[in-house]
């Protein structure tokens, strides 16, 4: 039995190393293909707004879909049922906001980061400041999680246990982001993300449909089957993780109100030509995440019936295992063929999903390292596109030199958490300054300035005194101490913070450039004259 | 460029006072401000049931299919319909002016001999000096 176990892990390991090689060679391939045609800053940034509309929502897709959503709500809805879908429906309405208030006015008045649009009616340099300090601090929590989570999935999908390995494998997830991203910009991080989209799709798709194969199509009986499965007569009704609904109240906030500040996503309107295909982008994202979150419920609900509570939480504890070994039972279960194929397909879709999404992360806040904080703050405007698109790709060996070195010391946290908190900085720190920037006349430099740090040191106070760092078994700080601040994610109170902050900056002090400024910025967000 | 003394030709100024572009803006903000209000409201209430009322969330009503099950598929139907209906309204009322506005700004300007698409970032940065920052 050993033996067998042995040797079936064996070819296991190497079958999901084999699949997740090819992914690594093709994408490599398209980057050293679109790296010859990366020649200007337009190029790298945004890739030469060359992208489709259709191409992009699928890109969008591939960006937000991370790691995180894939292992994470799956193995969410297995343990706790409902309330993993609330995490679902919050990540979905998002793009409501982005929608209807932030993707088209964005994609007609900016150029190539978020504070371009900030910047066009305030003071440039201390926006500029705030904002690549904003985005810079949301990445890189988005990174860490991306990162943990790729330490973890290779213990549990390679059987590689100890930390030296974890460790290399987050390292090398490193070194490959920082290669798509310094070689190919924008245009290839664009193609990577469509690849995965379509992959991650794929493998979706496929599992969800061999799930409802197993209930005969039956929705009810694969949910009837979850709940006698979990022991649990309330599985299916909410309260079974977020016991205090205040709780689930602040993460609801923090999600539907977190995309529309999220840097890696908003510099994506800059690859499409309009605002028009920004629109067409943000609808085809809604469609594809859409359909993927309606069948994490498959994933979800389908793990609990068919693979059980207990080994998923055997394997890992916090339930990120709960789709590979769902997709090894379909296959036919431990040691069988099948099982081995489709758990090392999953498993490789999960390795191309956290790459993807790190080249993302990397290459917005780069971006705003070397357009925002090097070309506008320290030359002052003067730096030709050649010179920022350098100190960029500077910028990604350091972030991504960064991002390795934390995401190994955070390999023990959870990754959903880490996911939450980036969601609450963005709707805290970026969200309030964008909205009236477009929408708000009287709004000031001082209002964006306070705005930003407001919401931005806020949330991360509220984080620091939260059950995060104490009074918790799995707490940062002290397991005994009581936490100060009851709730897990900061949102319902930093959120609006960030909005007062800056409505009270903007009360309590004048300023004349927005004066004329603010009529062209709507001219321009709403008609698209003099796009770039 | 646009600096104050010449603002009164600056094409974006002349478009922003007409009553074409302030009657387009009007136009997009009617819509998105209400519907914004309602799906906001429409997603909380969601939030308010799955936290505050969770037997009612809890109900059975076909077969094992939960009355939780089926919000939550409707904000996702909720969501597709809202981005249909809003891009049905741009498609209607917002492109056709806008597009006829963009090419308003670009006549003036051209008629005014500047480039056509002047750079924000050099004008920015007389604003920056100018106020003194």
């Amino acid at each position: 039995m050993t033996t067998l176990a042995a040797i079936t892990s064996d070819s296991q390991r190497l079958l999901a190393i084999v699949l997740f090689l090819s992914f690594v060679g093709l994408t490599l391939g398209i980057t050293v293909y679109m790296g010859r045609r990366t020649k200007s800053a337009e190029d790298f940034y945004a890739a030469g707004r060359s992208i489709g509309g259709i191409q992009n929502g699928i890109a969008i897709s591939g960006d937000y879909m991370s790691a995180a959503s894939f292992l994470g709500i799956a193995g969410l809805i297995a343990l706790f049922g409902y309330d993993g879908f609330v995490y679902s429906v919050g990540f979905l309405v998002a793009y409501l906001v982005v929608l209807l208030f932030v993707a088209e006015p964005l994609r007609n008045s900016g150029k190539f980061t978020m504070a371009d649009v900030l910047a066009y009616r305030l003071r440039q340099r201390p926006v500029r400041i705030a904002a690549s300090v904003s985005t810079l601090t949301i990445s890189l929590f988005y990174l860490l999680a991306q990162m943990a989570g790729a330490g973890a999935l290779v213990s549990l999908l390679l059987g590689i246990t100890s930390d030296v390995g974890k460790s290399l494998t987050i390292a090398a997830v490193g070194a490959l982001m920082i290669i798509y991203v310094i070689i190919g910009g924008m245009k290839a991080t664009t193609w990577v993300q469509i690849i995965k989209a379509v992959l991650l799709m794929g493998g979706t798709i496929l599992i969800s449909v061999l799930v409802l194969l197993h209930f005969n199509f039956n929705v009810s009986s694969m949910l009837s089957a979850a709940q006698e499965a979990s022991g649990n007569p309330n599985f299916l009704a909410p309260g079974n993780k977020y016991k205090d609904p205040v709780d689930l109240l602040s993460l609801g906030l923090a999600l539907v109100l977190g995309t529309a500040g999220l840097p890696h996503i908003l510099t994506r309107f800059y690859t499409v030509p309009t605002a028009r295909a920004a629109r067409t982008s943000v609808n085809w994202a809604i469609g594809i995440i859409g359909a993927f979150y309606i069948m994490t419920t498959f994933l979800g609900f389908g793990a609990a019936a068919l693979v059980g509570s207990k080994a998923i939480t055997e394997a890992d504890k916090g339930g990120n295992s709960a789709a590979p070994l769902l997709a090894q039972f379909l296959g036919g279960g431990s040691g069988s063929i099948g099982g081995i194929v489709l758990m090392s397909v999953i498993s490789a879709v999960a390795f191309a999903t956290i790459l993807a999404v790190v080249a993302g992360l990397t290459l917005a806040s780069s971006s705003s390292f070397a357009h925002d904080f090097y070309g506008n703050v320290i030359k002052k405007g003067k730096a030709t596109g050649a010179e920022e698109v350098k100190v960029a790709r500077f910028a990604t060996i350091a972030i991504g030199i960064l991002a390795i070195v934390l995401g190994i010391l955070a390999q023990k946290q959870n990754i959903a958490f880490l996911v939450g908190l980036a969601f609450a900085v963005a709707a805290s720190a970026n969200l309030p300054t964008i909205m009236f920037s477009l929408f708000w006349k009287r709004f000031t430099t001082r209002g964006a300035v306070w705005g930003i740090y407001g919401g931005l040191a806020m949330s991360l106070f509220l984080v620091v005194i939260s059950p995060v760092g104490w009074g918790t078994p799995t707490s940062l700080f002290s397991t005994t101490t009581p936490a100060l601040f009851p709730l897990s994610n900061p949102g319902l109170i930093s959120i609006p913070f960030g909005f007062f902050c800056a409505w009270l900056g903007t009360m309590t002090g004048r300023e004349e450039t927005s004066e004329e400024k603010y009529p062209e910025l709507e001219v321009r967000a709403l008609t698209g004259a003099g796009a770039h | 460029m646009s600096t104050a003394d010449t603002s009164h030709d600056d094409p974006y100024l002349v478009v922003e006072r007409s009553p074409k572009f302030r009657d387009l803006r009007s136009r997009y903000r009617r819509f998105i401000f209400p519907m914004g209000a309602v799906f906001l409201g429409w997603y909380l209430l969601f939030i308010y049931c799955a936290g505050w009322q969770r037997e009612w969330m809890g109900t059975p009503v076909w077969g094992a299919i939960t009355i939780g099950y089926l919000f939550a598929l409707l904000q996702f139907v909720t969501t597709f319909l809202i981005a249909w209906l809003y891009t049905r309204y741009a498609d209607n009322n917002i492109d056709p002016e806008a597009i006829e506005l963009k090419e308003e700004v670009e006549r003036l300007d051209a008629a005014r001999g500047a480039h056509p698409t002047h750079t924000s970032d050099e004008e920015l940065e007389q604003a920056d000096l100018s106020t003194g920052a």
